[in-house]
């Protein structure tokens, strides 16, 4: 197979936007656990502006602001619950992928326990409905005596 | 229940869904309340923009008002301006927050469309923004006499957005006002 020279740059150009793309601002963590933090963290928090995406893959300048809000108060030693808690209370419960259990978000949380159940109770009942009519019924002598007529009609006509 | 009323389960769970999605069609998932409502506005300490004297949050209080966050880079700011304009010159009391921005341009800003603001807090890095949950220019917020936010409004303010939410809310709050001191 010949690879032109213009695929291979094509190739290349691809891979290399793809890496630029990738590219947002990065922090000196004095402690790899921090780091590690900040990485859980900026993933669980959502960004106000573009809604779908949480604040470490969206490049809006809000998510900037808000992951360097993250950063500095790792550094200044803050614990995961505060700094989800300075987080709400400037942008809502809307900010975190995980809401609280709380008011607002009591059918968020339950809805999909209530389907499941829903959705046995539904299989439930229709399993004992077919069971109760009964799937198998046993020939009636007449019955047996239809099909073997029939059988054998089949055979003699072949 | 009848088997054949049960034939009548896809249209009803249809209906059950169609209602929803129809329902959301009229709703704007960008309308969050702001976390801040009934609270003090943050605390604060920033430049005027023009006069660079240092404001805080007793600066903002004292009267019912509107806060605008708005950029000289933000295009639907442009496009609210002169609605802001108008309403200044109908006496409602409006205050700036210049987000993010360069105070020359601000400025400019200000001389060619006309200042609707009493004043400007100039917010260059965008923290007082950050504390307020703002996500993106323009916001107003209607704050009372108490400088506490009692709305957010995200987006562009013009005749009907004045006209049906915020107008209300304003007259409310200013004979709150009237009723307190005689």
């Amino acid at each position: 197979m010949r690879i032109s020279l213009g695929g291979v740059l094509a190739l290349l150009i691809t891979l290399w936007s793809l890496q630029a793309l990738a590219v947002i601002e990065t922090y000196e963590f004095s402690d790899p656990a921090l780091e590690e933090r900040y990485h859980s963290l900026s993933e669980e928090l959502r960004c106000p502006k573009c809604q779908n995406q949480n604040i470490a893959d969206s490049n809006a300048p809000i998510s900037r602001d808000l992951r360097r809000l993250l950063y500095e108060q790792l550094e200044s030693g803050a614990s995961d619950g505060e700094i989800l808690e300075h987080m709400v209370a400037r942008y809502g419960e809307f900010v975190r992928y995980r809401p609280r259990f709380a008011g607002a978000t009591v059918i968020l949380w339950l809805t999909p326990f209530i389907l499941l159940l829903a959705g046995a109770a539904i299989v439930a009942l229709t399993l004992r409905s077919k069971g109760s009519r009964g799937g198998e019924h046993p020939l009636s002598d007449a019955e047996r005596a239809r099909v073997d007529n029939l059988l054998a009609n089949r055979e003699g006509s072949d | 229940m009848g088997s054949r009323l049960k034939l009548f389960l896809p249209l009803f769970l249809f209906a059950v869904l169609a209602l929803l999605l129809f329902r959301g069609l009229s709703l704007d998932p960008m309308e969050m309340p702001s976390a801040l409502i009934d609270r003090p506005l943050p605390a604060f300490s920033l430049p005027e923009l023009a006069s660079g004297e240092l404001l805080d949050a007793a600066a903002v209080a004292g009267e019912v008002s509107l806060l605008n966050v708005w950029a000289t880079w933000c295009v639907s700011c442009r496009v609210e301006h002169p609605y802001l304009v108008s309403l200044a010159d109908s006496g409602v009391r409006i205050l700036g927050l210049n987000y993010k921005d360069e105070d020359a341009a601000a400025l400019r800003w200000l001389q060619d469309l006309g200042n609707p603001y009493q004043f400007n807090i100039a917010d260059r890095q965008g923290t007082l923004a950050l504390d307020l949950g703002v996500y993106g220019a323009p916001e107003t917020y209607l704050l009372d006499a108490e400088g506490v936010v009692r709305y957010r409004h995200v987006g562009v303010v013009d005749e009907r957005v004045w006209q049906t939410v915020l107008e209300p809310l304003y007259s409310e709050l200013r004979a709150a006002v009237a009723a307190e001191s005689p």
